[in-house]
Order: structure tokens, then C-alpha cells, then sequence
């Protein structure tokens, strides 16, 4: 494309968009709404996936070792289990840390305490923390550990692996069925909320363009080829998406500002404000970006019927 | 120059707009097609613009069948054919200047011929001061001399105005007639739909006389006969 055919687009695409304020100002404002819900997708899904994160991170499967199970036994079998592909971290607590943390939590309970101290001796064993990447992958680090107490026979360390408590396999079943389905519901309602408003978009460009319906055969009648005829309102179009995109990074500023503290301690994590500073050249990106294309590919489409003469 | 070979239009209604239509243009004549409201006239400008497509017969234009000319190639056969319309149909959102210029820029002239030639046409048809006037600021008369002007600009082989004087006063009527007499002596060929009997009997050039759908006269220096 040259300049001068570049130069008169761009002019022309400018003069209609100021022009035509009327037309504008309503498709701005209906690209806005559209650019609003999908930023806020946006925000949803950051917020659900943290929320998931969250909630992912609640399971475990922990290892009860023996009273007085050799550390370095211990510390072997912690170095084996991070070798595994399926877990992302062990943690360690020592029969002591067991001990205090039990001190801790039944501080208030002078009964239990002194039935301890009554021991004369630490009652606790050693203990491995697990997290798999996924839930379903502790099925396949429980049957390690548990091969692994089959191979020692008498002599194993591992008294107890809480994977197998009924109780605790249902609840990691169904923390893994609601974090799937909260998965697939948010993302179906992101689709569907985005499909709706870019329905919407698209329609009130066509019906712009429809108001200029007369114009373009009048164009085509005078001799103008179909690129000439429809890049100024590509040009007009994407000027709409760009002033919406703009107008609603705006308006997310004082949104995510007075969200911001809610978010976190609703859903545990993120701060949206925080979040959106931290992100905004990808805000930038997506909701701009979104405008510009979405304005260009309407007006392409809804043009081109009117091309047919 | 132009040949309607045996065309004949039929809508799907059954309704017959044009039936067994034949005859041809000379370059820089001067027609004048004439007729009722409904006889015709409109579609014989369709077809010749490729605006509508034939039921059957055939439209030429310099030897070239209109109709068989792709969609994407038609812009190019358009910009040989200056085209005015009752309603005038200016680009609303332009001004006077702009709308002529698009016709220019549209067949890709330079900037400098559009700058040097637009206030030139609309010098020719008197309206310099209203350059930047847009069409809503412009009388009817007005409007019409500007479409007149963005249909000479490019200097095509031949001017078809459709009822251009069908919404103008009778003084607008004569300096619209005037226009396209001056620029028919200049060498365009113009074609002129018109019920108007004033225009057509003052023009003193060939009729062709249409009732409906079909060509019932053709007149070398006719009168507005019905």
C-alpha cells in the first residue's frame, strides 16, 4: 500500500469517526461495556485461578514415621520422594517440631499437656508433608511410600500414610471434582459472557454501518474499488475500540482501587489493584488490543455485504 | 460507444422492467430516454452501470460486456461513466470540495490534481464559494451541480444522469440542462432519463421514447411524444 492511498484512509476513517459523533459516541460507549466485561474476565479468572491455587494447596498427604526412626532414613526417603516427577515439595518436621506444634495447639488443654508430661518421653514420630502438582497424582506417590514400607517389612520406619484414611481420600476426591468443575464452570461463563458482549459489539457496528449503507453504493458507484470504500471504516472502527480501550483501562483504575482490599481477603491472595498495576502493559494489550481488532474485524464484516454491487 | 443488444429485465415477481431493449450511443451524442414513471428508465441506467444483471440480452460499453466485467473490476469500468441521480446522492458527511475530491482520490489521482482541479469543476458549475459547504447546507439546485461536478471530474467518456432535474425548480431544471449541454459540447457523451416534456423539447437531440419496458421511439431530433 502506498502513502498517499495510506495517507487518505487515515483521513478519511478520522474525519467520519469526528464527524459522525453520534454514531461514535454510541458505538464507543457499547465497545466500552464489552471491553469492561472483558477485563473483568480477566480479573475473574485471575481471581478464580489464585482462589484454586488456594484451595489445591489445602491438600496433602502426610507420612507418620516411627518413634525414634533414624533421621538420616528419614532425610533418604524425603530426597527419593523429591526425585519423583509427581511431587512439587516435602516438608520435614522432626518428632520435637511434632511435639511443639502439638504443645502449641493444646495450650489451653492442661489435661492433655499433662498427660504428656506424664510420658515422661516424646510420643511423636517424625513427619513428611507431601504436595503433589496435582491431586491426582497422590494415588501414585501413596503407592511409592507404601512399596517402600512393603520392601522393609518389620523393619520400616513408616508407621502411618494418611493417604489411605478413608476419610481423607474422599475429601482429596472431592476437593479435586469441586476445583475441576469451579475450572470448567468459570471458564464456560468467561466464554459465554465474552461471546455475548462481542455479539453485542459486533451488532451495533453493523447497525453503524447500516446507517451508512447508502454512502458506500454511492461510493461504489462513483468508481471506488472495495479497499477504498471499506478501509476508512476499518480505520473508524478500530478508533472506536482504541477510545473504549482507553476509556476502560480508566475506569478499572478507581474499580481495582476499591476492589482491591475485598479481593484479598474474599478470596485469599490476590489484590486486583495490586494485580492491575503489576499487569498493566498486559491490560494494556488485551483490552486495547481486544478493541482495535474487534472494531476492525466488525466494520470488515458488516462492510462487505454492502460491496455487492 | 454504448450497445444494448435485445436486453430485457424480468423480477422475480414476474413483473417485466425492461423487454427486448435494443439500440446504441454514438460518442459525444446527446440521448435523451423518455417515458412515464415505471417504463424503464432507472433500469436501462442499472444495467449500463452494472448495477443490475440482464435476464437476457446484453449491455456494452466500448465494446466491453458490462456484465461479464468481475465485481472486483467493476470500479474500473465505472470511473469511465459519470453518473448523477435525482436524489443527488452527495456523501452527506463531506463538504462539496471533499465529495468531488473522493471521486478523484477514489481513481487514484495525486494530490495536486485534486487540488488544482476541484475548484475548477466547481467553478464550472458556479459554486466556488460553497466549497466547503456540506450537502445540507446546499439548496437542492445546488447539491445537483456539485453531483454534476463530481460526475465530470474525472473527465469519463460519458455522463448518465437519471431524472436529474425530477426534484429541481424549473430555474434549477434550465441551468442543470444548461450544464449538461455545455459539457456534452465539450465531447462527453451524456444519456438523460427525464419525464420532463420542457427539458426535451428545449434540447432539440435525439429521443428515445420508452412505454412499459420497451423502446417505442427513436427519434433523431425528437419531441417529448406520449
Amino acid at each position: 500500500m502506498d502513502w498517499v492511498l495510506l495517507k487518505r484512509v487515515l483521513r478519511a476513517g478520522l474525519l467520519d469517526f469526528s464527524r459522525n459523533a453520534f454514531v461514535s459516541v454510541a458505538s464507543i460507549l457499547v465497545m466500552t461495556v464489552t471491553l469492561v466485561v472483558v477485563g473483568t474476565t480477566i480479573f475473574a479468572g485471575v481471581i478464580l485461578n489464585s482462589a484454586l491455587i488456594e484451595l489445591r494447596d489445602k491438600a496433602d498427604v502426610n507420612v507418620y514415621f516411627t518413634v525414634g526412626a533414624p533421621e538420616d532414613q528419614i532425610m533418604a526417603l524425603q530426597a527419593q520422594l523429591q526425585a519423583l516427577p509427581e511431587v512439587a515439595s516435602v516438608g520435614y518436621l522432626s518428632a520435637q517440631d511434632v511435639l511443639t506444634q502439638f504443645e502449641a495447639a493444646h495450650q489451653n488443654d492442661q489435661l492433655t499437656l499433662n498427660a504428656l508430661n506424664e510420658l515422661g518421653q516424646n510420643p511423636f514420630g517424625a513427619v513428611l508433608n507431601i504436595k503433589a502438582h496435582q491431586i491426582s497424582q497422590y494415588d501414585a506417590i501413596a503407592k511409592f511410600l507404601q512399596g517402600q514400607q512393603a520392601a522393609a517389612g518389620q523393619n520400616s520406619i513408616i508407621d502411618k500414610i494418611n493417604y489411605f484414611d478413608e476419610q481423607h481420600q474422599t475429601a482429596l476426591v472431592r476437593l479435586e471434582g469441586i476445583i475441576t468443575s469451579a475450572g470448567y464452570l468459570g471458564t464456560a461463563v468467561i466464554a459465554i459472557l465474552i461471546f455475548m458482549t462481542v455479539a453485542i459489539a459486533f451488532t451495533t457496528l453493523r447497525l453503524a454501518i447500516y446507517s451508512s449503507r447508502e454512502e458506500i453504493q454511492v461510493m461504489r458507484l462513483v468508481g471506488a474499488g472495495a479497499f477504498y470504500i471499506r478501509a476508512p471504516f476499518m480505520v473508524e472502527g478500530m478508533l472506536y475500540g482504541l477510545v473504549a480501550g482507553v476509556i476502560t483501562l480508566l475506569l478499572f483504575y478507581p474499580l481495582s482501587y476499591a476492589l482491591g482490599a475485598a479481593t484479598t481477603n474474599f478470596f485469599g491472595g490476590v489484590n486486583v489493584f495490586s494485580y492491575y498495576l503489576g499487569h498493566f502493559p498486559l491490560f494494556f494489550l488485551a483490552i486495547v488490543g481486544t478493541g482495535v481488532v474487534l472494531g476492525a474485524i466488525a466494520s470488515f464484516l458488516a462492510v462487505r455485504r454492502y460491496l455487492r454491487i | 460507444m454504448i450497445y444494448f443488444d435485445r436486453v430485457s429485465k424480468i423480477y422475480a415477481d414476474n413483473s417485466v422492467a425492461l423487454e427486448d431493449v435494443s439500440f446504441s450511443v454514438e460518442p459525444g451524442e446527446f440521448i435523451s430516454v423518455v417515458g412515464q414513471s415505471g417504463a424503464g428508465k432507472t433500469t436501462l441506467v442499472k444495467m449500463l452501470l452494472a448495477e443490475e444483471r440482464p435476464t437476457s440480452g446484453s449491455v456494452f460499453f466500448e465494446s466491453i460486456n458490462v456484465h461479464e466485467v468481475p465485481l472486483k473490476n467493476i470500479n474500473t469500468l465505472r470511473r469511465k461513466i459519470g453518473t448523477v441521480f435525482q436524489d443527488f446522492r452527495l456523501l452527506p458527511n463531506k463538504t462539496a470540495y471533499e465529495n468531488i475530491a473522493f471521486a478523484m482520490e477514489a481513481s487514484g489521482k495525486s494530490e495536486e490534481e485534486i487540488r488544482s482541479d476541484v475548484p475548477h469543476v466547481l467553478e464550472l458549475v458556479d459554486l466556488r464559494e460553497k466549497i466547503n459547504n456540506f450537502p445540507d447546507e446546499l439548496s437542492g439546485g445546488e447539491q445537483q451541480r456539485v453531483a454534476i461536478a463530481r460526475a465530470i471530474v474525472n473527465q469519463p467518456d460519458v455522463i448518465v444522469a437519471d431524472e436529474p432535474t425530477g426534484n429541481l425548480d424549473p430555474t434549477n431544471t434550465y441551468e442543470v440542462v444548461q450544464i449538461l449541454k455545455k459539457i456534452n459540447d465539450l465531447g462527453t457523451t451524456i444519456v438523460l432519463t427525464t419525464h420532463n416534456k420542457g427539458v426535451i423539447d428545449s434540447l432539440k437531440r435525439r429521443v428515445i421514447t420508452m412505454e412499459r419496458g420497451k423502446v417505442i421511439r427513436d427519434d433523431k431530433e425528437g419531441k417529448y411524444i406520449l
